[in-house]
């Protein structure tokens, strides 16, 4: 993809967006949070209203491709992680050719760069962070976490792995190598968490119900089945 | 160029303007374990360039206590990044250079 190609999604991005809780009389306003104001948001909203203005963009386009984005959930790293738990033919492929493979699926990630899946297991976890940025496998995941893109994250989990994962409610014993995963380039990254043990019997729907977005990025582990209310 | 196994150290040098080694990196010495093929510079793309000629990127993995020091508290423990050809030497080489 093309760094200017209008249409392509933001991969690198340094703002947060918020559009939710706020109370709009009139629906079609753009969203806005006055408070927040910065010469960021002033830069964007400038540049995006010259693009308009130029005919390089329509405002259409610019809603189409927010919606799009905002389309984009953890629901879809979760169908991806529960086949590969399912299946080992298919968890062989999707570790040989992430992309081919999630595309075989029916999952649009055309626009992405190179995407790698690493495995949790076997006296190995993996954590991912983007320490100059915040790149994030946003075609299966959607959009980033406000604490993923913070400086407090980006900093603390590449000097103090162990610390930041309990924090985030994450025990792994000392034989465990923590290994973090700094996207500094062009390359994505998706874990697949451990399968819980208790597990056997669950179908991929149901499998697939235990896998957060956190356990895909490596600050979480999968849940285990009867965690929550039991639905069988 | 690397190969897996190749033992290489980040350039310690610094340079204006868009940067993808991280500082905390530069002056380390890692593992290449792969060689993901060569990719447009964002160094470049970053200034409306077209990125050429294009720069083999590697993912290079390190030793915690080699990035912080004996004091960093697990032996085990490994940091992987992703580091274009530009920013890496041989590590065997450098060593005997004594760079």
């Amino acid at each position: 993809m093309s760094m200017h190609d209008p249409s392509a999604p933001h991969d690198h991005d340094h703002h947060d967006h918020d559009h939710g809780d706020h109370d709009h009389a009139d629906s079609h306003a753009p969203i806005e949070d006055h408070d927040t104001v910065t010469e960021f948001h002033l830069l964007e909203q400038a540049l995006r209203e010259l693009l308009i203005e130029a005919g390089v963009l329509s405002a259409a386009e610019i809603q189409q491709q927010i919606e799009l984005q905002e389309a984009k959930t953890p629901a879809l790293g979760a169908k991806i992680v529960a086949r590969a738990w399912s299946d080992d033919g298919f968890r062989a492929r999707l570790l040989a050719d992430p992309k081919a493979t999630i595309t075989d699926m029916g999952i649009d990630v055309s626009y992405t760069p190179a995407l790698t899946v690493l495995e949790n297991g076997a006296g190995v976890h993996h954590v991912v962070v983007c320490t100059l940025c915040s790149c994030y496998p946003r075609m299966i995941l959607g959009i980033p976490p406000a604490w993923y893109k913070s400086r407090e994250y980006r900093a603390r989990v590449v000097r103090e792995p162990r610390t930041v994962l309990e924090e985030f409610g994450v025990s792994l014993p000392d034989t465990t190598e923590i290994r973090v995963v700094d996207s500094t380039a062009d390359l994505r990254y998706l874990v697949i968490p451990e399968r819980p043990a208790g597990t056997e019997s669950l179908n991929e729907e149901a499998l697939a119900e235990l896998i957060s977005r956190d356990a895909m990025i490596g600050t979480g582990l999968a849940k285990r089945p009867n965690a929550g209310p039991s639905t069988q | 160029m690397f190969t897996q196994g190749t033992r290489v150290k980040v350039q310690d040098r610094q340079i204006s303007g868009h940067c993808r080694t991280p500082q905390y990196l530069k002056g380390k010495i890692g593992e290449v374990i792969e060689d993901t093929g060569r990719w447009r510079n964002p160094e470049l793309l970053a200034y409306h360039k077209p990125g050429l000629p294009m720069a083999r990127l590697f993912r290079v993995r390190f030793r915690q206590i080699d990035i912080w020091g004996a004091d960093y508290p697990n032996p085990i423990d490994t940091l992987d990044a992703d580091l274009y050809e530009h920013w890496l030497e041989d590590a065997e080489h450098a060593v005997a250079e004594g760079a």
